[in-house]
């Protein structure tokens, strides 16, 4: 095939947990022009899916864009196993989607899960546009901690929240945002990028409160680019597609029940995947065994 | 050329096509048409009388010298054909296959009077596969003119355009934002229509010319039009991005699971070889009983698809009759004979909802046929009391695209109300310097109409550029003038030879 494509280094690979990885990949013309809220599509190999990945970070000077992936499925897992420091992704493309609009004057960053990574990008930006930041970070427990000192950098405040208790507040994140709420009356937007079940869990609890909800929603792509349709979603009644339409929109006029059945969808073909290639992976390793 | 030949004289029956056989070939992606042999060929192109009126190269899009093709098989100067093909369309293997010729050159060809129409888009095919196989190239001469052309889009009109720039000695990048070229050729028309191969083919002939692809590059979001000629250099842009986002026609139960549009199944299938799963990752999740609403040909490759991804059965709504099905005759055709099952004159109300999130039925109703509407045909009418229920488990929407709107969010170009790029009637956008053509003008139409524009769009840019070479035939007068300082005649040549 005569085309002639970027190559899309992986410079570096951390592990934060036995799920969570990091990947930071040359990219320099996407790197220069990624913005907060923006996402890449990824393909690993050829015969890979494409993946919408949130950019949680970006170093115009490097030339590179950070990644952090969870192994939930036979994609990432995949990835996890074979993506290393000095490997090649097969497909690297965008940033995709409108950037964040900022112009707030006090801000509550809200990640949980998936969404840790990709509110840092947004925390970073408010900042350095003058607002006042206060981050409120979810995890499972203490051991899955990441880049507590890379927020507090770039927070006025920071709260984590965990649901064991083994730091921060016990609970999810919504505990963190009432207290800050409790704290300052004055608070005029809350990001939250998560699980779908966690961003609807803010956008009940600030919608009585009055306060500006952007969340960052995630759905099935292929293309990315506003041609295929899979990511649409209700937002206030009406169709809208979060490749090319989002992927932020008001939290109070997103219907989540709709997003999270249409996150479903593959649910039997996903497990199809994972099984196929995990015994795959069995045999192999049984073969190199003899 | 041979003697007069009447329409007495000439073979009175359109030579068949070889085709697979239904039952065959529903169980998987090989092309359904094999196309001539050579006798085949020959014969068929005794069938021309070469009329002096040459109604067939009118009822071309690009104006192919329709004659002048079918003369050089009849003389069996096969790769003199291709020269003809090729001096108007730089991708005879696809339109061949693609085109609806019925509506096009055949519709009114003056053999189509008294008996069937040459077949002339099986004879396009044919020479454009013979130069495949047998790995004949155009010989063009082509003078580097120092100028850096940009395109937006590597499907139909982008090629077409990109071919004409680089045979003026432009050079071509070509953007394009998926993983392969070749854009809706690859996610969209199915191998079973239009191999893989063959897109293959014809642009490694276009990278021959020169022309240099990008792919994984969105323009717009990477970098704006306005970088393109700004800090990175090109001459000239051509915007060719095809289709937008996906009509659903906002009844209850759309985000059903198992409610897909057309251009989502085929990516899936076709780009991202869904079809293999899971020795590809993709899924595509098809049911048993796929119901596609719509009479295109998208929907006719989304109703052909879902069979040989393992559909049980298909069936096609449409709320308008076969007569105003939009679909190419032979697409028709061919869906008739693999058994789907054509539901005409209804339209869906409503996607039923199995309990648990997926899809169980559509609620249609049966419609009339009214007065003509705004597109001059007949408008449906629901007739009342008419509602009834259909059981499927998969639902595909067809029924067409909106503009998309990545563009225009990134850029200064003035779009039409529609969201649709704004063009004046060279294809010349608000933009100085950038062209668009296609899809992202015109809305959904077909692969011919958008190499049509392409083409007229390289022919202004060669006007805008000061360009005089080339052989493109909507070029008017040539002009002289000065670009960049330099009057056309005053810039170096260097004279290569493209084999």
């Amino acid at each position: 095939m005569p085309v002639e494509n970027a190559t899309y280094e992986i410079v570096r690979r951390e592990d934060f947990s036995d799920v969570t990885y990091l990947l930071e990949v040359r990219v320099p013309l996407l790197a220069r022009a990624a913005q907060p809220g923006q996402f890449v599509i990824v393909m690993s190999h050829p015969e890979g899916e494409r993946i919408p990945l949130t950019i949680a970070d970006f170093d115009r000077e490097a030339g590179t864009i950070t990644l952090v992936v969870q192994a939930v499925g036979k994609t990432t897992m995949e990835m996890q196993r074979d993506v290393k420091a000095g490997s090649h992704l097969y497909a690297v493309v965008g940033p995709m989607g409108e950037p964040s609009h900022l112009g707030a004057k006090k801000v509550v960053c809200v990640g949980g899960g998936l969404g840790v990574a990709p509110v840092y990008p947004q925390a970073r930006a408010f900042k350095e546009a003058g607002a006042y930041v206060i981050g409120v970070i979810g995890f499972r427990n203490k051991e899955l901690v990441f880049w507590e000192d890379k927020f507090r950098a770039v927070c006025d405040e920071f709260i984590i929240c965990s649901d064991d208790g083994s730091v921060g507040i016990k609970g999810v994140v919504t505990k963190g945002i009432e207290r800050a709420v409790a704290q300052h009356a004055d608070i005029d937007r809350v990001i939250a990028i998560g699980p779908p079940i966690m961003m609807k869990a803010c956008a009940d609890l600030t919608r009585p409160l009055g306060i500006t909800t952007i969340v960052s929603l995630n759905p099935i792509m292929i293309d990315g680019t506003g041609m295929c349709g899979g990511c649409r979603v209700k937002v206030g009644g009406r169709t809208k597609f979060a490749c090319v339409d989002g992927p932020e929109f008001d939290a109070h006029q997103v219907d989540f029940n709709d997003l999270m059945s249409r996150l479903r969808r593959f649910r039997a073909d996903e497990q199809v995947a994972l099984e196929s290639w995990q015994r795959a992976c069995a045999a192999h390793s049984a073969t190199a065994a003899d | 050329m041979a003697k007069k030949r009447t329409i007495r004289t000439i073979p009175q029956e359109r030579t068949p096509m070889a085709e697979r056989a239904p039952s065959d070939r529903v169980r998987g992606f090989m092309e359904v048409a094999c196309g001539y042999t050579p006798d085949e060929a020959v014969r068929e192109s005794e069938r021309c009388l070469f009329c002096p009126d040459q109604p067939c190269v009118r009822g071309c899009p690009v104006g192919i010298d329709i004659p002048g093709f079918i003369e050089r098989i009849g003389e069996k100067d096969f790769h003199g054909a291709y020269d003809v093909l090729t001096d108007t369309t730089l991708l005879p293997a696809i339109c061949g296959r693609v085109c609806p010729q019925e509506t096009q050159c055949e519709g009114i060809c003056a053999v189509g009077d008294t008996l069937a129409p040459v077949a002339i888009g099986r004879l396009e095919r044919w020479v454009g596969d013979m130069a495949i196989s047998e790995g004949w190239t155009t010989s063009a001469l082509i003078e580097p003119s120092g100028l850096r052309v940009a395109i937006v889009g590597s499907g139909p009109a982008g090629m077409a355009c990109a071919a004409d720039i680089a045979k003026a000695g432009c050079a071509v990048t070509v953007f394009e934002a998926f993983q392969q070229p070749g854009g809706v050729l690859r996610y969209g028309i199915p191998d079973f229509r239009l191999p893989n191969d063959v897109v293959d083919a014809e642009i490694a002939k276009l990278a021959r010319l020169g022309i240099v692809f990008r792919c994984n590059t969105l323009v717009g979001r990477l970098f704006t039009v306005e970088q393109l000629l700004g800090e990175m250099g090109f001459d000239a842009v051509f915007i060719g991005t095809g289709a937008g986002t996906p009509i659903f026609p906002g009844i209850p139960g759309e985000s059903l699971s198992g409610v897909v549009s057309a251009n989502e199944l085929l990516t899936r299938a076709n780009l991202m070889r869904a079809r293999d799963f899971p020795a590809y990752d993709t899924p595509v999740g098809i049911g048993k009983r796929v119901a596609v609403v719509g009479a295109g040909n998208t929907a006719m490759d989304a109703m052909r698809t879902s069979l040989r991804l393992g559909a049980a059965s298909v069936l096609c709504v449409y709320r308008r009759s076969k007569i105003e099905a939009p679909a190419r005759a032979e697409e028709l055709h061919h869906a008739e004979q693999e058994g789907i099952e054509f539901h005409w004159l209804t339209e869906p109300v409503e996607i039923l909802d199995d309990g648990q999130g997926s899809v169980c039925g559509l609620r249609v109703r049966r419609m009339e046929l009214g007065e003509p509407d705004a597109s001059g045909r007949a408008r449906p009418v629901a007739v009342a009391g008419s509602e009834h229920e259909i059981e499927c488990d998969t639902v595909v929407f067809a029924i067409g695209t909106n503009a998309n709107p990545i563009l225009g969010q990134t850029s200064a170009l003035d779009l039409d109300a529609r969201g649709y790029i704004k063009v004046d009637e060279d294809l010349a956008t608000s933009m100085d310097g950038v062209f668009a053509g296609g899809d992202i003008v015109t809305g959904a139409a077909t692969v011919i109409e958008a190499m049509g524009a392409g083409r007229k769009a390289a022919a202004s840019m060669k006007r805008y550029l000061g360009l005089t070479g080339g052989d493109v035939p909507y070029d008017s007068e040539p002009t002289e003038a000065m670009l960049f300082g330099f009057a056309s005649h005053q810039r170096t040549y260097a004279r290569v030879l493209v084999a």
